[in-house]
C-alpha cells in the first residue's frame, strides 16, 4: 500500500479490551490500518465486530471500562492513543470530527443550532461571536439547509431527521478537521434520505480534502462512498483492499458469505448464500482463525494458526487460502444448528 | 370469486390531539393523523405480497390492521371471505384468527423475557386447544422449533439467552403454531444482520414452499422484497401509490415515486450507477399535502396534482395512482438490472 | 435447586452484594434482629405481657451494668410494671415487623393491581384512579392513618377495637402507602403494553386481564420490589409514630412505639432506660432495613451495572 503522501491515520495494533470481574475480553484484537489524506475508508462488519470501538478508539471516546490495551493511533504522524484528557479535547473537533449515528441524541436539545455550532468553532479557532456565526450560517448552506439564515437560530426538535443529520455534518466539519469518523451516519434515516446524505457527505469531503472513516454495517453505503474498505470480524480485519475488489471478488471467504447474503436485484427466487453459524461471543473467539467454525474452505492449520492480514489479489485477507502453504488438510464442518 | 385476502377501502385515522382541556384554553385544533387513507389490496393464495415505503407511509399500520390490532376506521377486510373488521368474540373469530398470525419486527421485545421458549411457542397451541394433552402439546412444540432449525432442548431457556436471529426464529416458531395459513410479517429481518437476514429469509421460503403460507411482508428494504415477493404495493403517507407484479414493478416502474424509491437501492454491482437523489423529505402526516400527496418532490407535479387526489387505475397487471400516468405525460421506463453475478475469485 | 443456587452464586447481583462492605453488616443486623424477634418465645428470658408473671418489686430496676441495684435476670432493666425490657424489646420487634411487613404487602397488592388497571386500560380508568391517587398524596401518610384509625375506634367499642387494633393498623398504613406503588407500575405498564410480546399476545386472541396478569405483570414487578425494600422501614416508623402518638398498638400488645410511649412517661422521673434501648433498636432496625433497600436498587439499576 505505498503512496508517497504520509497516511493521514495510521493505526497499528490496536487491541481494545474490556476487564470485567469474569476476565478481560478483548474487543479489538490487533487490528492496524492507514487512510490517506482525503480518501475514504468503509470499516464493516456485522454487529459485535468491533467496529464502532475502533471508531471511538481513534476519537478518544471509549467508555470505561473499556481501555486501549496495546497498540499505536497516529494522526499526521503524532501519536494520539496516550494523550492526556486535554490535549485529546484539542485534537477532538480541530483535527477529527466525529459524526454519530442517532442525530436526535446528537444534538443538545437545549441549544439551538446556531449555538452549538458557533461555540463548536469558538472553542477551536480564534474568532469573534460574529465571525464564528458567519462561518456558521456558511456552513448550513453548504449542508442544504434551506432558509439557513433563520433557521440557524431554531432548535434541534424542529428540524426533520434528515435535516438534523446535516447539522450534525456542519458540526463535524465546522472546525476543518482532517478526518472525520462517522458512525453509521444513515442507519436511523429513511432511504431517500440516505441517499442524499451520503452524496452530501463524498462532496464535501472532497471539498474540504477531508478524510473520511465510515464505520456501518450497510455494504450499499460503501459501494457507493468508500475508495477502500476493511471487512471486520470478531475484532480482527479480515480483508481490506479497494472496494470495487472486495466486493466484486471478494477474498476472504467471510467476505464472500457475506456479499452472497445480500439480496440483489437480477435474480429471484432463489436462495441466498447463508453462512451457518453467527459470529462468536466476546467470551469464545474459536483458536486459529476467528471464522474457521462457519468456513466452508477450513483445513488443519486454520483451527490452529491465527492468519494475519497477506497479500490477495488486489487486496489484502487474514485467510491461509492465499498463503504458500495453503490451509492443510480439509476439516469438514459438523452440521450444525444454524 | 373472492381472493384470499381482501382490502378494500380501508381506513385509519389517529387522533393524536391535545386533551379536551388543553385545546379549549389554547384555542387549538383537533389533530388527526391519516396513517392509512383509503388502501385496496388484494392477496392470492399461496403468494408473497410486500408493502414497501418510508417511515410514516403507514404500511405497519396496515400490518396491525389485517391482522386486527386495530379497528379500522372505514374501509372492510376479507380473509377468505369472512369480514374481519367485524370483530365479534366467539368461537368464529377464534377459527380465523388461528388462521393468520404475525411476526414482529424487533427481535428483543417480540418475546416476553420472563417466559420460557416452551412457554412462549406453547401459547398459541394452548390458547387455541390445539393440543390433545400434555405429550402432543410437547411433541408439537419440539416439533416446531425444529422446523425453524432450532433444537427442543432450546425450549427451557430464556429469550436473553438467544441471539437476535434465532429469537427471529422463536417468533415464526410461535407464529406457526397455531397452523396459520397467512402470516404477516412486519419487518421482520430488519433488525438483524445481513448475514442472519439471509438465514431467515432462506427459512421463511422454505417454510412457504412446505406449509403453503400466504405472505404480506412488510419491509423498507427493496432488494429483499425483490427477492422474495410475488407483487409489490408501494405505499407513500397512507395511500397505495402503485402495485404490480414483482419484475414489473422493478423494471417498468410507473409512478415517479416508485422510480424515486428503487433509485436509492445501493450499486452493489459497482457498475458506478449515478443516484440522482431527489430533494425533500416526506411530510409529516399530520399535515400531509394537498392532492396529489407527492407533488411538492415530484417533478412531473401539475396543477390538477396539487388539487386532486389521484384514483388508483389499472396498468399491467397493477394499479398505479398518478396523473401523470393517466394524461400521458410521464414517459415509459423501462430498467434493467446487471445480472452478471461476479463468481467469486478462487484462489 | 442446586443448579439455581449455583447460577445465584455466581450472579451479578451476590457479586455486587459481598463487594459492600455496608451492605453485608446491614444484611446481617436485619436478620439477626428479625431472627431474636420472631424467636421471641423461645429466646425471651421473660413473658412482659402475661400479667401474671409480673411482680412489683421487680419494678424500676436500671440495666445491669448501671450499678448494684441491677439484677442480670433483667440485663437491661424493667419499667414501671416489672416488665423485663430485653424481652419487652423482642417482642414488640415482632410485631413491629409483623405490622410492617404486613402492611407493605397491602400497599403493594392493592398498588399493583390499580397500576396494571390504570396503565393497561388507560383512558377514564386510568384517569379516576390517578385522581384518587393524586387526592391521596396531599394528605401525608400518619394523617391518612389516623384518619382511618380515628374512624374504626369510633365505631368499635375501646375492647373490640384492641383486639383488632393490628389489622386496623396494617390497613390504614397499607392504604397511605398504595400509591407509589401504583405509579411505578403503571409506568413500568405503559412501557411494555406497546411492546410486541403484547401485541402477539393480543394477535392470538387473549382476554386483556389474562395478558396483564400473566404477561405485563412479570415484566413490572422489578422495581416494585425495592420501593417495597425501602417502605419496609417507613412502614415501621409509621407505625411506631402512631403507637408513640397513642393510636397505634395498644399497651396491651406493644410495639417498639409503643414501648417508647411508655417509657417516655418515666423519662422525667429519671428511668432512662426503659425508652432508649427500644428507640436504639428501633432506629438500628431502620437504619439496616434502608441501607439494604439502597442497596437492591442500586444493584437492580441496569445503567450502574
Amino acid at each position: 500500500m505505498a503512496t508517497n503522501n504520509p497516511p493521514l491515520l495510521e493505526v497499528k495494533n490496536l487491541r481494545v479490551e474490556f476487564p470485567t470481574r469474569r476476565g478481560t475480553l478483548l474487543a479489538v484484537d490487533n487490528v492496524s490500518f492507514e487512510i490517506s489524506p482525503g480518501e475514504v475508508l468503509g470499516v464493516v462488519g456485522e454487529s459485535g465486530a468491533g467496529k464502532s470501538l475502533t471508531g471511538n478508539a481513534i476519537i478518544g471516546l471509549l467508555e470505561p471500562p473499556g481501555r486501549i490495551a496495546a497498540g499505536e493511533i497516529r494522526l499526521e504522524g503524532r501519536r494520539i492513543d496516550n494523550l492526556p484528557y486535554e490535549e485529546m479535547r484539542k485534537v477532538r473537533g480541530a483535527r477529527i470530527g466525529a459524526i454519530f449515528q442517532d442525530p436526535l441524541t446528537s444534538l443538545n436539545p437545549l441549544y439551538s443550532v446556531g449555538r452549538q455550532l458557533v461555540e463548536t468553532i469558538q472553542t477551536h479557532k480564534p474568532l469573534s461571536t460574529a465571525q464564528a456565526r458567519a462561518r456558521a450560517l456558511e456552513l448550513l448552506k453548504e449542508v442544504g439547509i434551506p432558509g439557513a439564515e433563520h433557521r440557524i437560530d431554531h432548535y434541534p426538535h424542529q428540524f426533520s431527521g434528515g435535516m438534523r443529520q446535516r447539522v450534525v455534518i456542519a458540526l463535524a466539519l465546522c472546525a476543518g478537521p482532517r478526518l472525520i469518523v462517522a458512525d453509521e451516519p444513515t442507519t436511523a434515516l429513511d432511504v431517500s434520505i440516505q441517499a442524499q446524505i451520503i452524496a452530501l457527505l463524498k462532496r464535501l469531503c472532497r471539498e474540504h480534502q477531508t478524510a473520511v472513516m465510515l464505520v456501518t454495517h450497510d455494504m450499499g453505503v460503501i459501494a457507493e462512498t468508500a475508495d477502500r474498505v476493511a471487512v471486520m470480524y470478531a475484532g480482527r480485519i479480515a480483508e481490506i483492499g479497494p472496494v470495487r475488489d472486495v466486493i466484486k471478488h471478494a477474498q476472504h471467504p467471510y467476505t464472500k458469505g457475506l456479499m452472497g447474503s445480500i439480496p440483489h436485484l437480477g435474480e429471484r427466487g432463489e436462495r441466498l448464500t447463508q453462512i451457518e453459524g453467527s459470529m462468536p461471543r466476546l467470551t469464545e473467539i474459536p483458536k486459529g482463525c476467528a471464522f474457521n467454525p462457519r468456513c466452508t474452505f477450513r483445513g488443519e492449520r486454520c483451527l490452529v494458526d491465527r492468519p494475519e492480514l497477506m497479500a490477495a489479489g488486489a487486496s489484502r485477507a487474514a485467510c491461509w487460502l492465499h498463503d504458500a502453504r495453503g490451509v492443510g488438510v480439509p476439516v469438514v464442518r459438523e452440521p450444525a444448528s444454524a | 370469486m373472492p381472493e384470499f385476502v381482501q382490502i378494500d377501502g380501508l381506513k385509519r385515522y389517529f387522533d393524536v390531539s391535545a386533551p379536551w382541556l388543553v385545546r379549549k384554553l389554547e384555542n387549538r385544533p383537533r389533530q388527526i393523523v391519516q396513517a392509512v387513507d383509503g388502501v385496496d389490496i388484494t392477496i392470492a393464495k399461496g403468494e408473497t405480497f410486500s408493502l414497501v415505503g418510508e417511515s410514516g407511509c403507514g404500511k405497519s399500520t396496515v400490518a396491525r390492521l389485517v391482522v386486527g390490532l386495530y379497528p379500522p376506521t372505514a374501509g372492510t377486510i376479507a380473509f377468505d371471505g369472512h369480514d374481519m373488521s367485524q370483530r365479534r368474540g366467539g368461537t368464529e373469530t377464534s377459527a380465523l384468527r388461528r388462521r393468520l398470525q404475525m411476526i414482529f419486527q424487533d427481535p428483543y421485545a417480540s418475546l416476553n423475557p420472563r417466559w420460557r421458549v416452551f412457554d412462549i411457542i406453547a401459547e398459541p397451541i394452548r390458547a387455541f386447544g390445539l393440543a390433545k394433552d400434555k405429550a402432543d402439546l410437547r411433541k408439537q412444540v419440539e416439533d416446531l422449533l425444529r422446523q425453524v432449525r432450532l433444537t427442543p432442548a432450546d425450549g427451557a431457556k430464556f429469550p436473553h439467552e438467544f441471539s437476535g436471529g434465532q429469537r427471529q426464529r422463536i417468533s415464526i416458531a410461535r407464529a406457526l403454531a397455531s397452523r396459520p395459513e397467512f402470516l404477516v410479517c412486519d419487518e421482520p429481518t430488519s433488525a438483524l444482520d445481513v448475514s442472519v437476514q439471509a438465514q431467515i429469509l432462506n427459512l421463511m421460503m422454505d417454510l412457504q414452499r412446505r406449509l403453503q403460507l400466504t405472505y404480506l411482508f412488510i419491509s423498507h428494504n427493496l432488494a429483499v422484497v425483490y427477492h422474495i415477493s410475488t407483487r409489490v404495493g408501494v405505499m407513500y403517507l397512507g395511500r397505495v401509490v402503485e402495485q404490480a407484479p414483482t419484475e414489473t414493478l422493478f423494471r417498468r416502474p410507473k409512478h415517479p415515486y416508485t422510480r424515486m424509491l428503487l433509485d436509492t437501492i445501493p450499486d452493489l454491482e459497482m457498475t458506478g450507477r449515478q443516484r440522482t437523489p431527489v430533494g425533500g423529505e416526506v411530510p409529516s402526516p399530520i399535515n400531509p399535502p394537498s392532492g396529489c400527496t407527492f407533488h411538492p418532490r415530484c417533478p412531473f407535479a401539475n396543477d390538477r396534482c396539487k388539487v386532486e387526489r389521484p384514483k388508483a387505475l389499472p396498468a399491467e397487471d397493477g394499479t398505479v395512482a398518478c396523473h401523470g400516468i393517466e394524461e400521458g405525460r410521464i414517459p415509459v421506463e423501462e430498467r434493467s438490472y446487471s445480472l452478471d453475478r461476479a463468481q467469486p475469485a478462487r484462489s | 435447586m442446586a443448579q439455581w443456587i449455583a447460577r445465584a452464586a455466581d450472579s451479578d447481583i451476590w457479586w455486587s452484594f459481598k463487594s459492600s462492605v455496608t451492605t453485608v453488616i446491614a444484611a446481617i443486623v436485619t436478620l439477626l434482629i428479625i431472627v431474636v424477634a420472631f424467636l421471641s418465645p423461645v429466646l425471651a428470658p421473660h413473658t412482659p405481657f402475661d400479667p401474671s408473671t409480673l411482680s412489683l418489686t421487680d419494678g424500676l430496676k436500671p440495666p445491669v451494668f448501671m450499678g448494684d441495684d441491677g439484677d442480670w435476670s433483667f440485663p437491661l432493666g424493667t419499667d414501671d410494671q416489672g416488665r423485663d425490657v430485653l424481652s419487652s424489646i423482642m417482642y414488640g420487634t415482632r410485631l413491629s415487623l409483623e405490622v410492617g411487613f404486613a402492611s407493605v404487602v397491602v400497599a403493594m397488592l392493592l398498588g399493583i393491581t390499580l397500576g396494571l388497571f390504570s396503565g393497561y386500560f388507560g383512558g377514564a380508568v386510568d384517569s379516576v384512579i390517578m385522581r384518587i391517587a393524586d387526592v391521596q398524596l396531599t394528605f401525608p401518610a400518619i394523617l391518612v392513618a389516623l384518619l382511618i384509625d380515628g374512624i374504626v375506634r369510633g365505631i368499635l367499642t375501646s375492647q373490640r377495637h384492641d383486639e383488632i387494633a393490628v389489622f386496623v393498623i396494617v390497613g390504614a398504613i397499607g392504604l397511605s402507602f398504595w400509591v407509589q406503588y401504583a405509579r411505578t407500575v403503571r409506568g413500568s405498564v405503559l412501557v411494555e403494553k406497546n411492546k410486541e410480546y403484547v401485541q402477539a399476545a393480543r394477535v392470538i386472541g387473549l382476554s386483556p386481564i389474562l395478558i396483564m396478569f400473566r404477561h405485563v405483570l412479570p415484566n413490572v414487578t422489578g422495581p416494585v420490589l425495592v420501593i417495597g425494600t425501602i417502605n419496609l422501614g417507613l412502614a415501621i416508623i409509621t407505625e411506631a409514630t402512631l403507637s408513640f402518638l397513642g393510636v397505634g398498638l395498644p399497651s396491651t400488645q406493644p410495639s417498639l412505639g409503643t414501648l417508647i410511649r411508655l417509657g417516655n412517661e418515666l423519662l422525667q422521673s429519671g428511668e432512662w432506660w426503659i425508652t432508649l434501648f427500644p428507640s436504639i433498636t428501633l432506629a438500628a432496625l431502620v437504619l439496616a432495613v434502608n441501607l439494604l433497600g439502597d442497596w437492591l436498587r442500586d444493584a437492580l439499576n441496569p445503567k450502574l451495572r
